[in-house]
């Protein structure tokens, strides 16, 4: 257009420009990045529901409530070719949100890149396949460490041989800092899984010693970008100059373009607010800039968050607001026009070797217990990252860290944003879950079940013999096998696992609070009263992973004297009702971020019924909207937080006073 | 239904717990966890009726041990396992440690022993030690006495870094000690003494290869096997629970110590002794030496409690009321 012509090939080329999408079912996906490309979005980036990215079938029990709510369900090759119907896969730049079940959905595309004609070598895109972090964040994960990392190792492997233009795993940093990590520790801990994989890789004999530059060249990362966004472009540059290093020396890696840090970035959505959420543009643009101003250390690819997501699911406008903000920067501002802003800056440099330097010693801790991944299996970064983050939540409780409109600042005028009858944000059709199970069921009765049949023997043989399961997973993939049955094959063979919670970090309680001093105090008093300690369960059902909540809602209970039981993830209701009953608790407080909590506490609640415990008293949190929220309460539940309540010793006053009066004494009053 | 407010029946509650209804073992727990001293008078009163006629065999009784990190929830999970395979039921108390702090605590052993949710036969009381008793907690006692009352097995696990924490294995019918390998931890138990109390040794995670062979040969040599009870040759097993290798042989092993128990018939007066001296030591622990010369000195009240019919938890009440009073008019 006009503004191409004005300055023809003085600018750089901008970014891939993405939105992080999909929902409902497989259809309903395709309109919306059929639209998405329409409206000037150049890749894609497919977003899938959590029975999908953990290995489970529409119709399986657990997924119930979480079919189509945080992204796509994908069930088998009819749903993939649904997802991708009249969009060219050879001219297109996918990203996939994948770990556990990347081989799986990789061999989706590759059976649908087949079915349209395309030649699975010309395709380009990203599965997300990075296990490791998943057990530190987000927590998608199926198999114990080793599996996983076999499996991450395996796409690396084929995907240089067969997909040449693929990126096989993009190592994130991002949900890192969603889980609290500090820059540094972004640093350590993604350098640190890179030397895993690579060095797996290089160990599983897979790759000819000649190619492995082509490997290094492959691996790309994916990382967050916070508010503080001066330190944000200091760390991308960090991040260039100790992979650059770190490929040289322990790969030998010599040429330079395999040697370049090749990173996509989602800016961060941890410090998006529920309160005044239209603060949330100039954030989302700030943390935007982090990564685009020093052309050294770009971005190749964008996606950007949409304002309301801490409210609920952002709406098609919502999406393409966050769209225009990308463009805007890209094609209006001159951006694009200049080298880099930073070299030779000599405040941006001191910065950089500062965060260098820490990145190094934690590193050094990582290689000291053996690498990344006896460091995770071992708790010791899982712990490090909750203690972050209860730095954070304390800096936020006593004001030292300001946000806008939630501990200061907090009055507003009445927003037009969030005045409609939607309330800002959509709502996925209750209705989609049970349309998908219908045709999941329909699929199966007309598939050649003798060739499924063979396709999951020959899936299995590979798993246990350690060939790449990339081929089996490809032929599983042609003749119908579902979701659910792949990764039950893999489940039997690798067995699966939970990781350390990190909880069982030092009193984070040490500093003077009178806030907590005075908690503490309620509690036990109220302890006396009952004749034992407060006991609180702490429940995560469903199959949603991102446990910041639930943690340090257990550090804290734990600081204020509550004797807390806490079993991590992915829990069925049945579990966290005998939990709740053999336990001896006098509350259950569930967190649920999938949007799935209507259904979890129906089903909790007829668990306890079951049982004979439905007298126990029930507090929820989560990204939970105000409808939902008066509803939840109506049906008995005792208080809904949601990502608004920061004060957190507040939180455990409440608890102590539901508590009190669940047992017919009176509520301390509280201090507001 | 639970001990908040609405008064308990001892005898009903006795009768539901020995049918093991899952409800009734909440409340039953629930209340022996009640510190208040009508619920203390009422806890006294279930536990006389939990053993009234109850056979002074019931139940095995295990103990498991060891420092931190050798996998012991694990194993407790892999046994669990081949228990619920054999048809056997099984309750848990899982100690974990309190902050000295704020008494707040994290129980978080339940997360390793993933136990199939709508199993009956599967119960997994967790308790914080509360700081007050050197890693003991005081509700562990009783607490058995309601599993073995309602399950064919309990499994007591505790941290056992010393000599303290080794105690509470010490009134189980059979003590399993975990070792980690390579850690240079069991030999230190070996000099401590510790690893004299254990009727089964075990190493863990055989799966770490050469390291778990070397602690397995240090403890065969350095123990003397022939255990202090008599009649029981202290085995020294390799298991792996994440591969579960090894299980069913140490499931095996604790069997056959409880029934070389069982044959030498002195399993209940055992039983009373080693909860007599549980007792003794809890008042030790709670009144000093002067709580125990006014009591008559330590002989005297293991002679007492070993020749009354009265159940050994009325008169540790009874006892220990009686020194609360003393202590009350001394400071009066």
């Amino acid at each position: 257009m006009s503004q191409d012509a004005k300055t023809p090939d003085k600018r750089d080329r901008p970014w891939l420009m993405r939105t992080y999408s999909g929902h409902s079912s497989a259809k309903a996906s395709n309109e919306l990045y059929r639209m998405n490309l329409s409206k000037g979005q150049t890749g894609l980036s497919v977003a899938f529901d959590l029975p999908t990215q953990t290995g489970y079938d529409s119709d399986h029990p657990l997924a119930r409530g979480e079919v189509g709510k945080v992204g796509v369900p994908i069930d088998h090759i009819g749903d993939m070719e649904a997802l991708f119907e009249q969009i060219p896969l050879e001219q297109m730049n996918t990203s996939m949100t994948i770990n556990a079940t990347a081989p799986w959905l990789l061999a989706l595309y590759v059976a649908v890149a087949e079915r349209q004609g395309v030649d699975p070598a010309l395709l380009q895109g990203t599965t997300q396949n990075d296990t490791l972090k998943e057990y530190l964040s987000r927590g998608t994960y199926i198999f114990p460490p080793a599996p996983s990392v076999r499996l991450v190792t395996d796409i690396v492997a084929y995907t240089v041989q067969h997909i040449p233009r693929w990126n096989p795993t993009n190592i994130c940093s991002y949900h890192l800092q969603e889980a609290g990590a500090t820059p540094t520790q972004e640093l350590a801990y993604a350098l640190s899984t890179a030397i895993a994989i690579l060095d797996a890789v290089k160990a599983s004999g897979q790759v000819d010693e000649e190619d492995f530059g082509n490997v290094v060249g492959r691996i790309s990362f994916f990382v967050n970008a916070g508010i503080r966004f001066v330190e944000e472009t200091c760390k991308m540059r960090a991040f260039n100059a100790m992979w650059d290093t770190l490929v040289q020396e322990r790969y030998g890696v010599e040429d330079p373009k395999q040697r370049r840090f090749r990173y996509g970035v989602q800016v961060n959505s941890l410090g998006l607010t529920e309160s005044q959420p239209e603060n949330n543009v100039q954030r989302i643009v700030l943390e935007m800039l982090a990564v685009t101003l020093s052309k050294n250390a770009r971005a190749r690819a964008i996606q950007l968050p949409a304002w309301n997501e801490a409210l609920g699911l952002p709406r098609p406008w919502d999406q393409q607001w966050a769209l225009r903000m990308q463009q805007v920067l890209a094609l209006e501002t001159d951006l694009l026009e200049y080298g880099d802003l930073f070299d030779g800056s000599p405040v941006i440099e001191a910065k950089v070797q500062e965060l260098i330097s820490g990145a190094e010693a934690e590193m050094e801790r990582v290689a000291e217990q053996g690498g990344m991944v006896a460091a995770i299996e071992s708790g010791h970064v899982k712990r490090e990252l909750v203690m972050s983050h209860t730095l954070r939540m304390r800096a936020i409780e006593t004001g030292e860290l300001k946000i806008v409109g939630v501990n200061c600042f907090q009055q507003t005028a009445e927003s037009p944003l969030t005045a409609g009858g939607d309330a800002g944000i959509m709502k996925v059709d209750v209705q989609a879950e049970r349309d998908q199970i219908a045709s999941l069921q329909a699929f199966r009765a007309s598939r050649d079940q003798a060739a499924v049949g063979r396709a999951l023997a020959d899936l299995r043989a590979a798993a246990i013999s350690g060939d790449n399961i990339m081929p089996s997973s490809i032929a599983a993939a042609r003749v119908g096998v579902t979701t659910g049955e792949w990764s039950e094959v893999l489940r039997e063979v690798f067995g699966e696992y939970r990781a350390p919670t990190g909880i069982d970090i030092a009193m984070a309680g040490q500093t003077e609070s009178p806030a907590l001093d005075a908690v503490r105090e309620q509690v036990r008093q109220t302890g006396q009263a009952l004749g034992r300690p407060l006991r609180l369960l702490i429940g995560k059902p469903g199959l949603d992973g991102h446990s910041n909540g639930a943690e340090q809602i257990a550090v804290k209970g734990r600081d204020a004297g509550f004797e807390i039981v806490y079993e991590g993830i992915r829990l069925t209701p049945a579990q966290i009702a005998r939990a709740a009953q053999e336990e001896g608790v006098h509350l259950i407080g569930l967190s649920v971020l999938s949007g799935s909590h209507m259904e979890l506490v129906e089903d909790i609640r007829a668990e306890l019924e079951k049982i004979g415990a439905s007298d126990l008293p029930i507090i929820i949190g989560g990204i939970i909207p105000e409808s939902d929220a008066d509803q939840l309460k109506a049906q008995g539940v005792q208080a809904v937080f949601t990502p608004k309540d920061v004060d957190m010793n507040a939180i455990m006053a409440e608890l102590v006073n539901i508590i009190r009066r669940d047992h017919g004494l009176e509520g301390f009053a509280q201090a507001s | 239904m639970t001990a908040s407010g609405k008064a308990i029946d001892p005898a009903a509650l006795a009768t539901a717990v020995r049918r093991g209804e899952r409800v009734a073992l909440a409340s039953a727990l629930n209340l022996l966890d009640d510190r208040r001293a009508a619920s203390r008078r009422v806890a006294a009163e279930f536990i006389s009726q939990l053993q009234l006629g109850q056979s002074q065999t019931q139940g095995h009784l295990i103990g498991m041990t060891g420092p931190p990190g050798a996998g012991k929830s694990s194993l407790t999970a892999a046994l669990i396992a081949v228990w619920r395979r054999q048809g056997l039921r099984v309750g848990i108390l899982a100690v974990d440690p309190s902050s000295p702090i704020s008494g707040g605590a994290l129980l978080g052993d339940r997360l390793r022993m993933k136990t199939s949710a709508g199993d009956d036969g599967v119960f997994v009381r967790s308790l914080a030690c509360r700081g007050e008793f050197g890693g003991l907690s005081a509700e562990v006692w009783p607490m058995s006495l309601v599993m073995m009352a309602a399950f064919d097995i309990t499994l007591i696990e505790t941290v056992g870094v010393g000599q303290r924490e080794i105690d509470v294995s010490r009134m189980c019918d059979t003590t399993c000690f975990v070792a980690q390998p390579g850690s240079g931890d069991s030999v230190q138990f070996l000099k401590a003494g510790i690893l004299e109390v254990p009727h089964v040794l075990v190493v863990n995670k055989e799966d770490m290869g050469a390291v778990a062979r070397r602690t397995l040969a240090e403890l065969g040599t350095a123990l003397n096997r022939q255990h202090s009870d008599g009649n029981w040759e202290v085995p020294v097993l390799s298991v792996s629970a994440t591969h579960a290798s090894g299980i069913e042989l140490l499931a095996e092993t604790l069997a056959r110590h409880h029934q070389v128990l069982l044959s030498g018939g002195g399993l209940p007066a055992r039983r009373r002794r080693y909860q007599a001296q549980w007792i003794l030591k809890r008042l030790q622990d709670e009144f000093g030496t002067f709580g125990i010369d006014k009591l008559g000195g330590s002989d005297a009240i293991m002679r007492q409690l070993a020749q009354q019919d009265l159940s050994l938890f009325e008169q540790y009440h009874a006892l220990r009321h009686n020194l609360l009073s003393l202590y009350q008019q001394t400071h009066d």
